[in-house]
């Protein structure tokens, strides 16, 4: 593997500072300290992103006081947030409360670790790859589950149930779109699946089934996020604030920020799963030796999926619950179901645009 | 490095089962299963079985802790601590657990085992080559379209079993 200069350069001069053992153990954790960065860092961007975007549709500007452009406007939020006394109920669970938080953290950290940001940050190439994020994403769950029952409020209870059942529904459907575009691959490695779409993307590769299916992951990966049309967690006007109503303070800022990085997750599968990853649109930049443009084209292609993300926030009005599982139960689910044997079908009788 | 670290998945899988056998909380009984299952997908992974270690977290920690948590909150009183066994119960228990406990440790210690060298990781390429196998070990898939069938089997009895809604005029 082609390996940027400057982490070989950190390589091996770790490797000849100290033996190799301890070098090894020292460069797993600074890998997990640069993630834990990445992932605050992603996380403010994205808050502030969103409230751009949020000002952009509703005609007005979003946060532009503090920094260029209001980029700093989170940090000080950030701060306030830490600043803060942290809260709780006197009759809650407080082992499982304090917990809560925490399964969500670890579990988008782990997500996080698959994520090709380009050909050289690449942390986990496991063989597996993007099955290993839907299956840590799964245990996630089990965190807002806790949340809302160890808050020992009602409102947080039927928080945390609405979005248990949110989201193993819509895991299903996120699930069988992977399992779709693994058929069409072959592999579920993310750096082949990524090596695969050099000579047109899957979206393109696949045209028809691909194109079903990159619409039911947007859809199904806008309710695993536990986004507006499907934010029935948090529906103010009914619940206070879902699940997380009794957490203040630092731990109400792991769940908002882990919502952000889970939508950067999922967004990142979609690139990965249609768009080719960090690989530039027609091999543009292909010849040229520049610096973190396999970072540049997959940071673009991330960006504009957030941004159709955060389109639909602003857009449409909040499902019931019940039409949110009529949604996935009824429609979502036979169409994937038809749309794989429809794939397998194109990719057995050589039906798809190769170039 | 690599010891180590199975020790520490040994003693999280033994201490959280205890707890989770001995904790009056049912909520928080789940909870320690739950790192149990984790840190057996942890062992897995350890041993290179990546396929084997995400289906351990999806089925057992995302499904099937899920579903406890579930139809715990369908009990009643989940809030107060579980009732204390009778105490000839709790004699009886303790016997045929430790029982239990020699019988397994006996047919482990009688069992020969062989030491396994580096093998390569599974790939899903031979998982799958492995589930459509009609040779030995083989016949996964149709064991798994049964499955569905007495899926479908019990969605069925359901929805027949199931009282119709009164038409509330």
């Amino acid at each position: 593997m082609i390996r940027l200069s400057i982490f070989t350069q950190i390589h091996e001069w770790l490797y000849s500072l100290m033996p190799a053992s301890s070098a090894h153990i020292l460069e797993l954790v600074l890998i997990a300290a640069a993630y834990l960065g990445i992932f605050a860092i992603l996380g403010l961007l994205l808050v502030w992103l969103e409230r751009r975007v949020a000002g952009f549709f509703q005609l007005r500007l979003g946060p532009n006081r503090v920094g260029p452009i209001g980029l700093f406007q989170t940090i000080a939020d950030a701060l306030k947030l830490v600043s803060k006394e942290l809260t709780g109920t006197v009759k809650a669970d407080h082992f499982l409360y304090g917990a809560a938080p925490y399964f969500i953290i670890t579990t988008a950290l782990m997500a996080m670790a698959l994520i090709p940001f380009s050909q050289e940050i690449h942390a986990f190439d496991i063989n597996i790859g993007v099955f290993f994020i839907a299956s840590v994403s799964s245990v996630g769950v089990v965190g807002i589950f806790l949340a809302g029952w160890a808050s020992n409020n009602k409102y947080s209870l039927i928080g945390g149930m609405r979005t248990g059942i949110q989201m193993i529904s819509y895991e299903l459907s996120i699930g069988m779109v992977i399992v779709t575009m693994t058929t069409l691959a072959g592999t579920l490695q993310i750096s082949e699946l990524i090596e695969m779409q050099r000579n047109g993307w899957f979206i393109i590769q696949g045209h028809f089934p691909a194109i079903l299916a990159f619409m039911i992951f947007m859809i199904a990966g806008t309710a695993e996020s536990n986004r507006v049309p499907f934010d029935l967690v948090e529906a103010e006007s009914e619940l206070g604030a879902g699940f997380h109503t009794e957490y203040s303070g630092m731990n109400f800022a792991y769940f908002f920020l882990a919502e952000f990085v889970n939508l950067f997750i999922i967004s990142s599968i979609a690139v990965v799963l249609f768009f080719g990853g960090w690989l530039a649109p027609f091999g543009i930049t292909d010849g040229l030796h520049i610096p973190f443009i396999g970072l540049f084209w997959f940071g673009l292609k991330v960006t504009a999926i957030i941004f159709i993300f955060m389109w639909f926030r602003w857009t449409f009005p909040r499902f019931r619950i019940d039409q949110l599982l009529t949604l996935e139960w009824k429609y979502l689910l036979p169409i994937n179901m038809v749309n794989i044997v429809v794939m397998a079908l194109m990719v057995w009788l050589g039906l798809i645009i190769k170039f | 490095m690599e010891r180590i670290i199975f020790y520490i998945l040994s003693i999280i899988i033994v201490v959280f089962a205890g707890l989770s056998v001995v904790n009056r909380n049912i909520m928080r009984s789940i909870i320690y299963l739950l790192f149990v299952l984790l840190a057996f997908a942890g062992l897995y992974f350890m041993m290179e079985f990546n396929f084997l270690g995400a289906v351990q977290m999806t089925v057992y920690a995302g499904g099937i802790i899920v579903l406890y948590i579930n139809s715990i909150m369908l009990v009643e009183r989940i809030n107060s601590p579980l009732d204390v066994a009778k105490l000839w119960r709790r004699i009886l228990a303790g016997v045929i657990s430790v029982a239990g406990a020699i019988m397994a440790l006996f047919a482990i210690w009688s069992y020969d085992f062989t030491e396994v060298g580096d093998e390569s990781s599974i790939t899903i390429q031979d998982v799958g080559k492995s589930v459509l196998n009609y040779g030995e070990h083989g016949y996964i898939l149709p064991f798994e379209v049964i499955s569905m069938l007495l899926l479908a089997a019990m969605v069925g009895a359901i929805v027949i079993a199931k009282t119709k809604k009164r038409n509330a005029n």
